[in-house]
């Protein structure tokens, strides 16, 4: 059975070929620090399965030391100039989309498709990851259909993933850490504490002021948390199913489902959301806060929308 | 309420700018200790998250097949395939783009038709950025950085008001699984349903902008081409 083991194990020889490509790079003054940080994510995603819990936050911890004090240096491997590329795009024409879009096709065939395909009485594959596997599979399938194609040396894919990889940088492992940051203050019992600070301080007596703050504090905490899921759990707790459905008698169902939106609000707007607007922005070569900011104008109405939505619905069914 | 001192230090570090990684690392290290853990415990409870987590980053396997696609020229071949359209802007592109990305969330097919990786830096920021350029001659830089900006801010707005229509996305599943713990049984298609008034709100609001950003595109480069 194909299982997300053998994604990472793909991912793992990639960043590796990647890392080694990276301290063969002359041109680069830091290669050393490319190569330890891709080396070591290498590491993570091949072995990580089989180190204990305190060997994998060491390999976190070289991984902040590398990214976070500047040991990574921009490389540039060679590829194609604009000239050469309007020349070769010319002359492929639109064909060129189709290798583009066999990544999200293969995405989309295997989700829809392979879920509960079987191969000689067992599954195929595990039908809870079934999406990433075949983001895999779309991904194998792409590099050899280049390949064939338009023949570029074996090396070609590695440094031009090395090339992308630079661009994003230490903001690749960005989102992963936030999320083990999550689970640090989940086992520390901050969402606990942020509950009892809303429930004691804040105005809570009339069914409005019940929804505004149920509203804003899911924003709020969503923006804190880079993540609607850490904060739903918490607010509801806190405010929602005691005061907005227990004590004012408003839907549940009602509730629950307007103020995640209200949380995802608060996600449009934070850098704790980081595979979404930080991610992003390295990827397009923009200052790090430039998707927030084209966001930010968006988020705000939209959260008011879900205050007054929620309000004017909740209560009603 | 120490515990709290971590969040403290994620405002702060992102305030005043200092690497994230650092910022993560130091507020996962404070909260740990002032909830009573040793720095060792800390260290092999975050090291557990990270190793868990890895299905977060596994997306930049695209990478490589991006990078050849750029090699052969992808992204000046989308450039040219919307230079070609004459009806096209970047509002209506990324109009277009924002409400695909919500029924296809809806759907259930969020990770599977877009991104940032694979589909807007290849090809719908060129293309955006494209669009402009045949109406209104070229560009600042800072004019590119706004289309590009609003071409990755029409994937996220699109997913995030979409995928909740869908019954077995994370986030409904979690609203299920956290009422049942209350003793309070619910739908994930009621639950659903409920999500698609704020979903149309949201291709209004963010819409209208698109609109208007089409307007300040005109007026930047209007102003460029006159200094």
């Amino acid at each position: 059975m194909i299982t997300l083991e053998h994604v990472y194990i793909f991912a793992g020889l990639i960043f590796g070929s990647i890392a080694v490509a990276s301290a063969l790079d002359r041109a680069n003054p830091k290669r050393f620090g490319n190569a330890a940080f891709w080396g070591l994510l290498a590491a993570s995603f091949l072995f990580g399965s089989h180190l204990s819990d305190f060997e994998n936050g060491l390999l976190v911890l070289a991984l902040v030391v590398i990214g976070g004090f500047n040991f990574l240096g921009k490389s540039a491997p060679p590829t194609t100039t604009p000239a050469q590329q309007s020349e070769i795009a010319a002359r492929l024409g639109n064909w060129l989309f189709a290798p583009a879009l066999i990544i999200p096709f293969v995405a989309l065939l295997g989700t829809l498709f392979l879920k509960n395909a079987q191969f000689d009485g067992a599954p195929l594959l595990d039908a809870k990851q079934v999406t990433l596997i075949s983001l895999g599979l779309g991904v194998v399938i792409a590099l050899i259909v280049l390949m064939a194609w338009l023949k570029p040396s074996l090396l070609a894919p590695v440094q031009e993933g090395r090339r992308l990889a630079d661009t994003i940088g230490w903001a690749t492992i960005l989102p992963q850490m936030l999320a083990a940051l999550g689970a640090v203050f989940a086992a520390s019992g901050v969402g606990t504490a942020v509950g009892h600070i809303a429930t004691t301080y804040l105005p809570l007596g009339t069914p409005f002021a019940a929804v505004l703050t149920y509203c804003i504090g899911m924003a709020l905490f969503t923006a804190i948390m880079g993540n609607a899921f850490a904060a739903f759990p918490v607010m509801t707790a806190a405010i929602g199913l005691p005061l907005i459905v227990h004590q004012f008698h408003g839907d549940v169902v009602i509730m629950a489902a307007i103020g995640m939106l209200a949380g995802f609000c608060g996600a449009l707007t934070t850098p704790m959301a980081a595979n979404f607007n930080i991610v992003s922005a390295a990827l397009l070569d923009l200052d790090r806060n430039a998707v927030i900011k084209a966001q930010i104008p968006t988020a705000i109405p939209l959260l008011v929308v879900n205050l007054l939505l929620m309000y004017f619905l909740v209560f009603r069914f | 309420m120490l515990t709290l001192l971590g969040i403290a230090v994620v405002v702060l570090g992102f305030l005043i700018r200092v690497n994230p990684l650092l910022v993560i690392a130091v507020a996962a290290l404070v909260t740990g200790l002032a909830a009573g853990m040793d720095a060792v415990h800390i260290i092999a409870v975050f090291g557990k998250a990270f190793n868990e987590s890895r299905y977060v980053t596994v997306v930049f396997i695209v990478l490589p097949v991006i990078g050849l696609l750029e090699r052969f020229g992808l992204q000046e071949r989308a450039r040219m395939l919307i230079a070609k359209m004459r009806g096209a802007t970047t509002s209506r592109l990324l109009i277009f783009y924002l409400g695909f990305r919500q029924i296809m969330a809806a759907i259930g097919l969020a990770s599977a038709t877009g991104g940032q990786a694979q589909i807007v830096r290849p090809l719908l920021a060129p293309m955006a950025e494209a669009a402009a350029e045949t109406h209104y001659g070229p560009l600042p830089q800072k004019t590119h950085d706004l289309i590009r900006a609003h071409a990755a801010a029409a994937d996220n707005v699109g997913v995030f008001f979409g995928e909740d229509i869908f019954l077995a996305i994370g986030s409904i599943l979690l609203i299920k699984g956290f009422l049942e713990q209350n003793g309070i049984i619910v739908q994930p298609l009621a639950l659903s349903v409920w999500a698609i008034p704020t979903a149309i709100c949201a291709f209004l609001i963010h819409g209208t902008r698109l609109l208007l950003l089409e307007r300040r595109i005109k007026h930047e480069a209007a102003k460029a081409g006159a200094e």
